[in-house]
């Protein structure tokens, strides 16, 4: 009982989640900056930026409905962590294991984007509404390729269960180069996910001011962003979970070292793909996704498809 | 999906100076813009005449932050006219470096701006530092980074030496290498080319019709440019192309401003290997002779024109500028049409607006009785005053109560 | 040819060069030497024909007659604009342009600097407005 709050709670639960969250954040930014040939932000500023935000007065809008205006954050940083507890970090059993445990993981993960569209629609402003319906339109897109590609692996392996998963590449290491595009997709709409640039279209701040979160501030942003920062550490995860079953054998220190290296590498990889691209428009998003990258999920499945009877 | 209205501005992100336009979406597809100016009138033109050519050249130097050098030049050109000053070559050459950097800093300027606004931070970061190079040598040359303030009456204030012409040739150099690498990236890059091409579509009948000025008309093919249809400067001195473009969008817009860079390196290195001998300056009179002169000049942002008349004391009888984003802005609206809510930033910015250069005063017609009148600053303020009154919200002791706050 | 990512390469070089950007205000700026910034008044050039009160676009200089022969400057580093006109204009060299450009003060009434006059025509001009600038009335008396 003690253990299971003390992991809950502290770790691998939400204040390990968090710190972890903005350590990724501050890499993020720093690698963006020196990429753009800038200085950057010294280590504390994301954790500065949230304790400054945290610090302001919030401020509700009087149209605004307040119950679901406060909740929507809650809601959103409650989902991320407790996705958390079903992937399997630096041991090949995450804290929490059930058999289609996957499924569950990629559906807690859609329950933050949800959170932005409510959390945007209930501030009944334009710009918070605009950024609302483009989240949701948005989802629909990568959403789809992004359920493919996490899938096709499981298909190989032959389990809905995370932690049986790694156990199966544990066994055959050499089969998740075969799923090198479901990776790649996985990237793509992790970067939709995330709403970061060329898919940041939700919040694109030259277009909307401030997105789904106009109208946000104070505690509840700070929230909010927090809910983001984790986002990206829980996503990352899972993509290192299922696309890189490396070293999960070497015990619990060595793990440790190489889940870590692992989400640096999938963080520097996301960091990348928003310095080197432009954001795109909405329609060229869900063009590109459907044409582009949906048939490439489609054909990792059927690769896999194949394998799986062929192995 | 019913039309719903947002505005861009007066305060929003994606402007960087106050401006209103009201924008009418269906879904995400733009219907109909309203266009709103007269957030930052300055009163530059009447402040003028209330000065002593000296000070109004500094004055009119302060109407842009970008192109300062260009308004104060075509000042002065009309100014100079106005009292038959022939000023000597080598301040006409030093004038015309200075010119060509800052369009150069100019152009630079907007490749990042437009990164900015279709969300290419990169794009910004790497052109705003090359940018910086300009600004330097601007600084070094001139004494400052914007307000160069290098014009004077029949001249120029300062010389520039040997090593900094030398020294300017090797900058060339470095920003041509990095101009390069930008066409490189404008015509490789898939998710800008996505971004700007189509975008903010401009007809060449349109553009001609609407009398689109600078890289906005030249982008729609409108083969103008004032240094070589009317040379002012050194301009008739050296060689040089007007780049235009069949794009006829924003995509062309950028392909314009980057070939123009190309030509501002080239045109430096002729001027640096032509410059004469000889003083900068002549001696002004501070009293003007009578008589009027327009003059025109091409600003990185279009034609710009400058109108004075003197009546023979210090000070100007009338000034009046058309800036060269009044011009283009008329296109704007033509450029939205048929185009999305996520276009609305750049194509804005594809104009290189200059608001508070444009912005002159502001008629009010009722909407009643079609009226106009004009508002005086006692009356709009005790109008504002009564519309918050109305709203529950009392302004009018408002200076009272905060300083009764500070103090405790 | 057309495809994402053509910038890919710059950014990684970029990864591993010096940032072109410094940590200003912690790392010192030198601007060029002929940089207009901050005027300073050297007094005991001054003979008080006021042409730079007249030819400032400001009105942001007051030269006021003090004693014999002595002329105190104030300046409002508020309305100034730095264009340096009355350098050009000083017909004795008794205004300089020098380097300084961080002038921003929390107070309003800091910015007004006062160039007063020296007591005696022979000493260092430069010492004068050094010591003149903190604006103590009894500055080397």
């Amino acid at each position: 009982m003690i253990l299971s709050l003390f992991n809950l709670l502290i770790f691998p639960g939400f204040l390990f989640l968090s710190l972890f969250g903005l350590a990724m954040e501050f890499v993020d930014r720093k690698l963006y900056a020196r990429m753009q040939n800038r200085i950057g932000p010294p280590w504390f500023q994301p954790f500065a930026d949230f304790i400054k935000l945290a610090a302001k007065e919030e401020i509700i809008p009087e149209e605004a409905d307040p119950v679901m205006f406060r909740l929507m954050p809650v809601f959103a940083l409650t989902a991320v962590v407790t996705a958390f507890f079903y992937i399997p970090l630096w041991g090949t059993h995450s804290l929490f294991a059930f058999n289609g445990d996957l499924i569950v993981v990629i559906y807690l993960l859609t329950l933050p984007t949800l959170a932005f569209f409510l959390a945007g629609w209930h501030s009944t402003s334009l710009f918070a509404m605009i950024g609302a319906t483009r989240t949701l339109t948005q989802l629909f897109a990568y959403e789809v390729p992004l359920f493919m590609a996490v899938l096709a692996p499981a298909l190989l392996a032959g389990t809905w269960s995370l932690s049986e998963m790694t156990v199966f590449y544990q066994v055959h290491p050499a089969y998740a180069g075969f799923n090198i595009i479901g990776f790649i997709v996985a990237l793509i709409a992790i970067q939709g996910k995330l709403e970061r640039v060329p898919f940041d279209i939700p919040e694109a701040e030259t277009e909307i001011v401030g997105g789904t979160f106009t109208e946000y501030s104070g505690r509840l942003l700070a929230m909010f962003r927090m809910a983001i920062d984790i986002e990206a550490v829980v996503c990352a995860s899972l993509v290192a979970a299922v696309f890189l079953p490396f070293g999960f054998g070497l015990g619990p220190a060595w793990g440790f070292v190489i889940y870590v290296f692992k989400v640096l590498i999938i963080i520097a990889l996301l960091a990348l793909l928003r310095t080197v691209l432009a954001r795109l428009r909405i329609e060229q998003m869900t063009i590109f996704c459907w044409k582009v990258v949906a048939p490439a999920a489609l054909l990792q499945l059927l690769i896999n498809l194949i394998l799986s009877g062929v192995l | 999906m019913a039309n719903i209205k947002i505005p861009i501005g007066p305060q929003h992100p994606a402007l960087k100076e106050p401006e209103s336009f009201s924008i009418t979406l269906n879904g995400e597809t733009i219907i109909s813009m309203d266009m709103r100016l007269g957030y930052n009138h300055r009163g530059i033109e009447k402040a003028c005449e209330e000065r002593t050519y000296i000070q109004a050249m500094y004055l009119v130097e302060r109407v842009c932050g970008i192109c300062s050098h260009s308004h104060s030049t075509c000042f002065i050109q009309a100014v100079e006219e106005i009292a038959g000053l022939a000023v000597p070559p080598r301040a006409l050459y030093i004038r015309t470096i200075v010119s060509e950097l800052e369009r150069m800093h100019s152009h630079l300027l907007w490749l990042g701006v437009a990164g900015h606004e279709i969300g290419f931070d990169t794009l910004l970061m790497y052109s705003w530092r090359d940018r910086e190079v300009v600004m330097d040598t601007l600084a070094a040359l001139t004494g400052n980074r914007v307000n160069y303030g290098i014009n004077t009456f029949g001249g120029v204030r300062r010389d520039i030496s040997k090593e900094q012409l030398d020294g300017l040739l090797k900058t060339m150099d470095v920003l041509e290498e990095r101009t390069k690498y930008y066409i490189e990236v404008a015509s490789q890059e898939m998710t800008l080319i996505k971004r700007l091409s189509g975008v903010g579509y401009l007809s060449h009948e349109d553009a001609v019709k609407l009398g689109a000025v600078g890289p906005t008309g030249r982008a729609s093919n409108v083969d103008a440019d004032v240094r070589r249809d009317d040379p002012y400067l050194a301009y008739k001195d050296i060689e040089f192309k007007v780049i235009t473009d069949t794009h006829n969008d924003v995509f062309g817009r950028t392909l314009v401003r980057v070939g123009e860079l190309m030509q501002s390196y080239s045109m430096i290195r002729q001027l640096v290997a032509k410059i004469p001998e000889g003083p900068v300056t002549v001696k002004a009179p501070r009293k003007m002779p009578a008589g009027e002169a327009l003059s025109r000049y091409e600003a990185p942002r279009g034609e710009d024109v400058h109108y004075v008349k003197a009546n023979g004391t210090d000070k100007a009888e009338r000034v009046k500028i058309r800036a060269p984003t009044l011009a283009n802005l008329q296109s704007v609206a033509k450029m939205m049409e048929n185009n999305r809510l996520a276009d609305v930033p750049i194509i804005i910015a594809a104009i290189d607006p200059c608001f508070s250069c444009t912005d002159r005063m502001v008629q009010i017609k009722h909407a009643d009785h079609g009226r106009q009148e004009t508002l005086s600053w006692q009356a709009l303020h005790a109008q504002s005053l009564e519309w918050y009154r109305k709203q529950g919200v009392d302004f009018a002791d408002l200076n009272a109560k905060m300083s009764r706050r500070m103090k405790i | 040819m057309i495809k994402p990512g053509k910038m890919v390469r710059e950014v990684l070089k970029s990864l591993f060069l010096k940032p072109a950007t410094i940590l200003y205000p912690y790392v010192h700026v030198q601007m060029p030497d002929r940089f207009r910034g901050k005027i300073k008044f050297i007094s005991s050039r001054c003979i008080g024909c006021k042409l730079c009160m007249r030819d400032c676009p400001t009105n942001a200089i007051t030269i006021t007659k003090v004693g014999d022969k002595q002329f105190q400057a104030e300046f409002d580093l508020d309305k100034c604009v730095y264009c340096a006109q009355c350098v050009d204009t000083c017909p004795k060299k008794a205004l300089e342009a020098t380097v300084e450009f961080e002038l921003a003060q929390l107070k309003r009434g800091k910015l007004k600097v006062t160039f007063h006059a020296e007591p005696m025509p022979s000493a260092a001009p430069a010492a004068i407005a050094e010591s003149a600038a903190t604006s103590h009335p009894a500055a080397g008396a």
